[in-house]
C-alpha cells in the first residue's frame, strides 16, 4: 500500500485505537497514581514497584479499609466495575496481580 | 476550645433527653458562624486533625466555627450501636440552633446530616450507599484473608435485620437501612467543593489520619472568600 491509501489506512487504524480501551501503559500509570494516593507515597517510590512488589498483607498502609478505598478509586478512575466475587487474595497480593486484574477489567469494559 | 454541649440523645434509653457531648469550637461571637459536619465512621477519624486545621485557619480569618460530637462519636458515653441517621440529623439541627450557626461546611458523608436550610459548602459529598459499600468491602476482604467466605448479599441481609459490625463499627438495623437509602439532597444554597478544586488526593483514601496544609489552606480559602462576598 502506498501514498494516499497508506495514509487513509493509518488514519483509520488511529481512530480505532482512540476508540479502544486505554493502553496497558495508561492502566499501569493510572494504577500507580492511585497507589500513590492510597499509600501516601511519592511517585518515585511507587515507580519502583514491579510485578512482585507485595501489596495487601505486605504493606501496613494497606489495611482492609484502605483496600476497599483502592477498589473504589480503581472503579472511578479506570472506569471499570469490580464485582464482589472478583476480589480475591491473589489479585490483591502483588502489584503484578493487581495490574493484570485492572488490565483485564479495562478490556472487558 | 474544647468544651461540651447539651446534645439531644437518640436511642431507647434516653428518650430525647440531653446528654453532654464534646465540641471543638472557635466561638468568639463573630458575624459568621460555620457549623462543621464531619464524615462518618472511619473517615471522621482520618479527617479530624484536618478539620481542626481548617477551623484554625478560619479563626485567623475572623470566622467562628463549631465541630460538635454526636451520640456514639469519639468519647461519647452513648453507644454507637443504638444510633441512627435520623437521630444524628436531629442532633445536628439542634447543634446548628444551639451554636447559632449561619453557615455549614460538611465533609464527605457528613453532607447526609446537614440541615437543609443552612447555606454553605459540602466537601466531596458521598452517599450512604457508598459509605456502606466501603465498610462491607473491608469486611469481606478481611474475612477472605482469614479464610472465611462472606458475601456482600448475606451481610446486607444481616445488617437490615439484626444490625452488623463492619470494620469495627457497630451499625443498628435502623442505621444500616437508613444508610442504604441516604442520598445527598440537591441544594440551591450549599455548594459542592470537589477534590479537583483543591488539588492533591482525598485524605479519606489513606489508611491513617493525616493532615495536608495545602488542602486545608484551599478549603479555608474557599469558605473565607465565599463569606466575604456575602
Amino acid at each position: 500500500m502506498t501514498g494516499q491509501a497508506a495514509k487513509d489506512a493509518a488514519e483509520i487504524s488511529g481512530e480505532m485505537t482512540d476508540k479502544m480501551a486505554p493502553s496497558r501503559e495508561a492502566v499501569d500509570t493510572g494504577l500507580r497514581a492511585i497507589l500513590c494516593d492510597v499509600l501516601g507515597l511519592d511517585a518515585a517510590k511507587v515507580e519502583e514497584f514491579d510485578a512482585d512488589t507485595g501489596l495487601f498483607g505486605h504493606l501496613p498502609e494497606l489495611d482492609s479499609m484502605a483496600v476497599a478505598g483502592l477498589l473504589t478509586e480503581m472503579e472511578d478512575r479506570l472506569d471499570i466495575v469490580i464485582e464482589d466475587d472478583d476480589v480475591d487474595g491473589e489479585m490483591l497480593e502483588t502489584f503484578g496481580g493487581l495490574l493484570a486484574f485492572a488490565e483485564a477489567k479495562v478490556i472487558e469494559a | 476550645m474544647l468544651t461540651d454541649w447539651p446534645c439531644p440523645s437518640s436511642g431507647a434509653l434516653r428518650n430525647g433527653e440531653a446528654v453532654q457531648e464534646l465540641v471543638v469550637t472557635f466561638g468568639k461571637g463573630r458575624k459568621h458562624r460555620v457549623l462543621i459536619v464531619p464524615p462518618l465512621f472511619d473517615e471522621h477519624n482520618k479527617f479530624r486533625r484536618q478539620m481542626v486545621e481548617i477551623m484554625r485557619r478560619l479563626d485567623l480569618s475572623g470566622i467562628d466555627t463549631t465541630l460538635p460530637d454526636l451520640p456514639g462519636w469519639n468519647e461519647s458515653a452513648e453507644w454507637l450501636g443504638k444510633q441512627d441517621l435520623a437521630g444524628w440529623r436531629a442532633a445536628m439541627l439542634a447543634a446548628a440552633e444551639y451554636f447559632e450557626a449561619t453557615h455549614v461546611l460538611s465533609f464527605r458523608a457528613g453532607a447526609l446530616l446537614v440541615p437543609a436550610t443552612l447555606p454553605g459548602w459540602r466537601y466531596a459529598p458521598t452517599s450512604g450507599r457508598q459509605v456502606l459499600r466501603s465498610l462491607l468491602r473491608a469486611r469481606t476482604i478481611s474475612a477472605r484473608e482469614a479464610g472465611q467466605d462472606e458475601t456482600i448479599a448475606s451481610l446486607q441481609e444481616l445488617g437490615r435485620n439484626e444490625g452488623i459490625e463492619l470494620a469495627g463499627w457497630n451499625l443498628s438495623p435502623a442505621m444500616f437501612g437508613q444508610l442504604e437509602e441516604a442520598l445527598v439532597d440537591h441544594s440551591e444554597i450549599q455548594t459542592t467543593i470537589d477534590q479537583s478544586m483543591i488539588g492533591g488526593a482525598g485524605l479519606w483514601l489513606r489508611a491513617e489520619p493525616d493532615d495536608d496544609p495545602e488542602q486545608a489552606d484551599a478549603i479555608a480559602a474557599i469558605v473565607a472568600i465565599g463569606l466575604s462576598e456575602q
